[in-house]
This record gives structure tokens, sequence and C-alpha cells, in this order.
């Protein structure tokens, strides 16, 4: 059992005339303390919460109806995203055709591959832009960064999207390292594409 | 008789290495807990690469669960004032007729979830059985609803300070939930927000795992 021992022996030797003291025992019963003390333990490690949450940044732009306001975006560089129920993705890239051809289906783990791979043609139909260089070279900016400057990703979540697709989607544009992306309302002739190819 | 005596030897133990340890490892969990403040609804928040730390003063909380209940709440750790601040400015503004005691429960509450008419009922219950009752959420529309006043009346009370806009929403919470709130913060005038995330690793060789390596090998 748990115990505190006094070190004993090696007392010098007393004189005849002194009374000699009755050794109490030094044992002490720590078992309780120790039960108590692995009580409490069990008690903070199941309240303890080790991870702390992180906050992600989104910054929304303001609603304009102005044309000279909003932002324009190369056809050429832009790949719309659009986010279903059940985990599903649907993109296209450029203007979405009349027939519906290049409306292409994939999930979130195909989604990342798209957005590579269109930032890759992106980079190699880029021509030389001196304005932008010369911009990002005041900035002490990289002017690689000019390269893909023309690749927009419209991120458009649909009313069955949940939330976690949402953020999925915004993290998905952080881990590409892609800086320009907007997120937008669905169109009416998105939304019935989809309606349509899920069976609505 | 030829027996052969084994030496009674002693049972005692010294445990006090044992005890030391222990009473260390408590003490590090003692200080290390940092009880989560109790929310009426349970979200799971999704994940992200994201590795900022989440502010907890000086914010406003909105939080959404799967069925798109809306929660607002304040975050004043450092100082107790500012939720005080918050509610009677709310009382003035929205004619509440809350009591002085009504108020102070507002400061203890975690976050609310109720219309103005049924926040006086809500603020009569004591704090600590809040998550018992069943808060409906605050009502929103797609032009704020009542959330735009909570958001504008909670800004007009932080005057020179940096308020950060937290949302928080559950994993299964639908997009128009989440858009309501974020037209909510718009029409304030709010476009920068931040949401409540749980940590998850950067995957290996994509373009930012590149980048934070090269960020990481410069610091260094």
């Amino acid at each position: 059992m748990a115990s505190i021992e006094e070190g004993g022996g090696g007392g010098h030797k007393k004189g005849p005339g002194v009374k000699k003291a009755k050794k109490l025992s030094t044992h002490l019963d720590m078992t309780p303390m120790v039960d108590l003390g692995f009580l409490l333990i069990t008690f903070f490690i199941f309240t303890t919460t080790m991870s702390s949450p992180t906050t992600m940044e989104l910054y929304m732009p303001k609603d304009t109806d102005k044309d000279d306001e909003q932002n324009k975006a190369k056809e050429s560089g832009a790949l719309t995203i659009l986010l279903s129920k059940d985990n599903h993705v649907y993109y296209y890239e450029g203007q979405l055709k009349e027939d519906a051809s290049n409306f292409l289906s994939t999930n979130f783990a195909g989604i990342r591959k798209v957005i590579i791979d269109k930032r890759k043609a992106v980079i190699e139909a880029h021509q030389h832009d001196a304005g932008c260089e010369k911009i990002w070279a005041k900035n002490n900016g990289d002017k690689k960064s000019c390269l893909d400057k023309d690749l927009v990703v419209v991120i458009k979540p649909g009313e069955l999207a949940t939330y976690k697709n949402t953020v999925d989607i915004l993290d998905e544009m952080t881990i590409t390292n892609t800086k320009r992306y907007a997120m937008v309302d669905l169109f009416e002739a998105e939304k019935t594409l989809i309606d349509k190819t899920e069976g609505r | 008789m030829p027996s052969v005596k084994i030496p009674k030897k002693s049972t005692f133990v010294d445990m006090t290495p044992f005890v030391d340890v222990a009473f260390l490892i408590l003490t590090f969990f003692i200080m290390a807990t940092k009880f989560k403040p109790e929310e009426p609804v349970e979200i799971k928040t999704p994940n992200s690469v994201s590795t900022k730390d989440l502010p907890d003063s000086d914010a406003l909380q909105v939080t959404f669960d799967s069925t798109g209940r809306v929660f607002f709440s304040v975050l004043s750790e450092k100082d107790a004032t500012v939720k005080y601040n918050v509610i009677k400015h709310m009382n003035d503004t929205r004619n509440l007729n809350l009591t002085e005691a009504e108020m102070r429960n507002f400061v203890k509450a975690p976050a609310v979830g109720v219309p103005f008419s049924g926040l006086k009922q809500l603020l009569a219950v004591p704090a600590e059985e809040h998550k018992n009752y069943k808060q409906p959420g605050i009502p929103l529309d797609t032009l704020g609803g009542e959330l735009y006043y909570w958001i504008r009346d909670a800004v007009g009370t932080f005057t020179g300070k940096q308020l950060k806009y937290l949302i928080k929403g559950d994993n299964e919470a639908k997009y128009p939930a989440f858009k309501q709130v974020l037209n909510a913060f718009k029409k304030n005038e709010i476009f920068k927000f931040q949401m409540i995330t749980a940590l998850e690793d950067v995957p290996a060789g994509s373009e930012l795992d590149i980048i934070r390596k090269r960020q990481k090998a410069e610091g260094n």
C-alpha cells in the first residue's frame, strides 16, 4: 500500500540518562487520496475538449445591379461549379451551352482535379500581360500570379446543398489556391437542368 | 518437521512516485480544461484547412442548426458589460419591456433563438435551464428578418471596437438557411465573416500544401 517510510536506522547512541522516545509509525495510507486523484483525472479527461475550433474567412461582395460595378470574367477562364443534393457536384466551363453538352457531373473527390486541370488550361492559354506583371512587381508580388489571373470559379450552391458542401467547396478554393472565386445563386436554366438530371 | 521457512516480505509498495505522476496529470488537465459554454443546440461544424483561431471576445455569433433554426449570441469573455449593453439597447429600440433581472439573465444565457415577441418569456426562465426550453429560432426571411435588427442593434453598441462576425452552421443545414443569415449581415453592410470550422489536414501535394511548406521554410 501507499506509504511514506521514514528512513530508519543510523541514529547515534544516546546517553544512559536519556529516555528513549517511543517510535511512532510514519506509515500513511494514501489509498483514499489516490482514489480521489484518479477520479478527478477521469472527470477532467472526459470534460476536456482538446480540438479547439478554427475559423475560416469569407468575404462577400456587395450586391449591386449596376453593370459597371460588377466584376467581369473572361469566358475562357470561367469555371462554374454547381452543388446539389447528396454531395453531387456539377460543373461546366465557360458558358453553359444550349444543348447542355458541357454540363458535367462529378463529386467532391473529383472536383479538385477539375479545378487543377482548368487552372493548367488557363495558364497555358495565358498571353503575356505586361500591365498585370507591372502591378505585381510594384507590390513585390509573384509574377507567376498573373498566369492564372483569368481563372474565375463561380460557385452556385443549390437549395438542396448542405452547409457542409458550401464550406467544403470554399475550402477547396483555399486548397487549390484559387484567388478569384464568387458565390452566387443558380440560374433558372441551371436549376431545371439539375432537376432533369436528378429526375425531378 | 522439515519445512522450509519462507521469509515473509513486506507487501508495502511505495506508491509515492506513482501518486506524484497522477497528480501531475491531474494538474495538467485542470489547467488545460476550458469548459465550453453550453449551447441550446448541438452543432457539428464542417472541417476546413483554415488555421485561424476563434476569437472569444468582441464578436457576434450567429448559429444555425440542421433544421434551420437561428440563434444569436454575443461573445464577450473579457467584459460581461458588453453583453448587458447589447440587451439594454435592444430593449430600448425594440420596446421589449424587459425587467432588469431579465436583462441580467440574458448576459448569462449562451444564445437566444426566439422571436422578439417570445424573448420576455424566454428570459423569465433561468439561463441554466435554457437548453431544456424549446427555442423556435429567430425568424428570418430573404431580407434578414429579425436577425437584421439583432445585428444592427448589437453593432450599434460596439463603438470603437473591431467587431468580428462569426457564423456557426451545422453540417446538415441547407444552403438557403446559410444564405438568409448572410443576407441579414449584408443588409447591415457587413461583408466579412468568419465561419467556425474544425481543423482538417491539408491534402498532401496540393497547391496550398506547397505554399505552406515554402512559408515554413522561409520562416526558419
